[in-house]
């Protein structure tokens, strides 16, 4: 089994097509969407936590990449700018997932990227906008 | 048992031993106080967190032709300051923003940026924008003034605030079923979290709780240069009650500050946004403690455990300006990450960091122990518990 969190981006004429029951039917693979913008002639975007059987998972990825969807690991998204952090950890306990904590000897904030399920609470609540989104 | 002249003689001569108010603890659990306090001659402390009332005053320096901006205005990249002085004198005050921010017209507005950010891009050196105008007279003709200025071309650059450094904080909570923005940070509903904002046991005024030591003044590091108490801060309040170890239960004293902008550093100014609330500047802070006898060692010593503050709802009581608590913790359970409230685990947050008070605490003492920064003594005490000094709310009167 395989789990991952992925971000899809698929281009303007594929918003209509049905991608992810495509996944679940042909690919066996079960799926947990984080995310979607989808707008009619732009782009769309989707979040998803995507799990499976190995084998099932890497046809499913070929499958998507064969209609055009970019897909990006989701910890590249939400990055965090270390210049600006001050390691408050004001944004601790709006973290949903538990992907920034306090180191309990250092006191700094961690952010542990695979954690992050990209709800971007985080983004706006940090005082001094260390948090960024890069989708 | 010492004098701040001894101490400063031992910081001349490389002799003298200086200790965080994180080692001080460690030293007086293992050896005692008393001992501690025969080895140790300085304690030094720190502090990182967002302070609003804040600003800088600058001296532009007089244009050719000339131009006198008291009763005119000025902006520094859009954000207005005040001018009301003579010809080229300049306060700008962090919380300004400029007046087409949408503010929280589309809520919560993210206040992106405002005087906190301006005071921080001058410190890190980069040019600033500044449009001023004027009504013009016989001596000062000119009417507009729009230039790039920058910090090392200032006459004065003088960092200047009028409450900082709050001797202990309320940890802040929503009672309320919606969230709310505050400036302690978003809180969630049905206490979602609690938020808290000290640097506890590094905490400057927390480790002095009488003020013996720290007073008008007083030398200190500030925004990663060195400034000086100049009065006891805005809202100084040191009549609250205290537990028996002399340490304030409630926001207590606070100190007002002034030092020259000029040679402090961006990472210890650093302009912050709150989102649904407004903008504001985090400033570091440290304080020596010259540990003239066993008591300010005591005092100097305090842990975490030792330090209590109050749980306050930001959604009805603190608005509506309604006294009372919905218990008390200490900086060592809001440490762990969660207190419990009305039975309840809630995840806490801390708007200051510890971690950066611990590097100016480890900043101070560096500095003592090279023989750069020697001591003052202060000229005059802040007023203290027993003074009367006490901080009121507004009475209003109907204007007739």
């Amino acid at each position: 089994m395989i789990s991952k969190k992925i971000v899809l981006h698929f281009p303007h004429r594929m918003v209509d097509q049905p991608i992810v029951y495509k996944l679940v039917k042909d690919y066996d693979l079960k799926f947990n969407i984080l995310k979607a913008y989808v707008t009619q002639r732009e782009e769309g975007l989707m979040v998803l936590e995507l799990s499976g059987k190995k084998e099932n998972y890497s046809e499913g990825i070929k499958y998507l990449e064969s209609c055009g969807v970019k897909i990006q690991p989701l910890s590249q998204d939400i990055i965090r700018n270390e210049a600006k952090c001050t390691d408050c950890g004001v944004c601790v306990p709006i973290c949903p997932s538990g992907a920034l904590a306090v180191d309990p000897l250092t006191r700094k904030v961690h952010f542990y990227d695979n954690k992050c399920i990209a709800c971007e609470l985080c983004i706006k609540a940090c005082p001094t906008r260390a948090m960024e989104v890069h989708f | 048992m010492r004098t701040i002249k001894q101490i400063n003689e031992k910081i001349k001569k490389g002799e003298v031993v200086c200790l965080t108010a994180e080692e001080i603890i460690d030293l007086a659990e293992s050896k005692g106080v008393k001992k501690a306090a025969e080895e140790v001659d300085v304690v030094t402390t720190g502090t990182f967190g967002p302070m609003c009332s804040s600003g800088a005053y600058f001296n532009i320096g007089h244009s050719k032709p000339r131009i006198k901006l008291g009763g005119g205005t000025c902006k520094f990249n859009d954000v207005p300051a005040y001018c009301g002085f003579a010809a080229v004198d300049i306060y700008l005050g962090a919380a300004a923003m400029p007046d087409d921010d949408p503010h929280n017209k589309v809520f919560p507005g993210e206040f992106k940026y405002g005087g906190g950010h301006v005071i921080q891009e001058l410190v890190a050196g980069r040019d600033v924008r500044l449009e001023a105008t004027a009504y013009g007279t016989d001596c000062y003709p000119r009417k507009k003034l729009e230039t790039l200025v920058n910090i090392k071309d200032l006459n004065e650059a003088v960092l200047f605030n009028i409450r900082n450094c709050y001797q202990n904080y309320n940890v802040a909570v929503n009672l309320s079923d919606k969230i709310i923005y505050t400036y302690m940070g978003v809180l969630k509903p049905n206490l979602g979290n609690a938020n808290y904002c000290s640097a506890g046991q590094l905490s400057p005024l927390l480790k002095d709780p009488y003020y013996k030591t720290i007073g008008i003044g007083t030398k200190v590091f500030l925004g990663g240069g060195i400034g000086y108490v100049a009065w006891q801060g805005t809202q100084h309040n040191p009549g609250i009650k205290r537990k028996d170890n002399g340490i304030p239960q409630v926001p207590g004293g606070t100190l007002a500050v002034i030092g020259d902008l000029k040679q402090m550093k961006p990472e210890w100014l650093v302009g912050t946004s709150m989102l649904g609330y407004g903008v504001t500047l985090t400033v570091g802070i440290g304080v020596p403690i010259p540990i003239l006898n066993e008591e300010v060692c005591r005092h100097a010593a305090a842990k975490d455990k030792d330090i209590t503050t109050q749980i306050v709802d930001y959604s009805q009581a603190y608005p509506q300006m309604v006294a009372g608590s919905l218990g008390e913790v200490n900086y060592a359970q809001l440490k762990t990450g969660k207190v419990n409230i009305q039975g309840k685990n809630v995840l806490t947050g801390n708007l200051s960091s510890y971690s950066r008070a611990r590097d100016i605490a480890d900043e101070l003492k560096s500095w003592i122990k090279k023989g750069d920064f020697l001591l003052t003594e202060p000229v005059a005490p802040l007023p203290g518990a027993d003074s009367g000094y006490t901080f009121k709310a507004l009475k209003e009167r109907p204007i007739i």
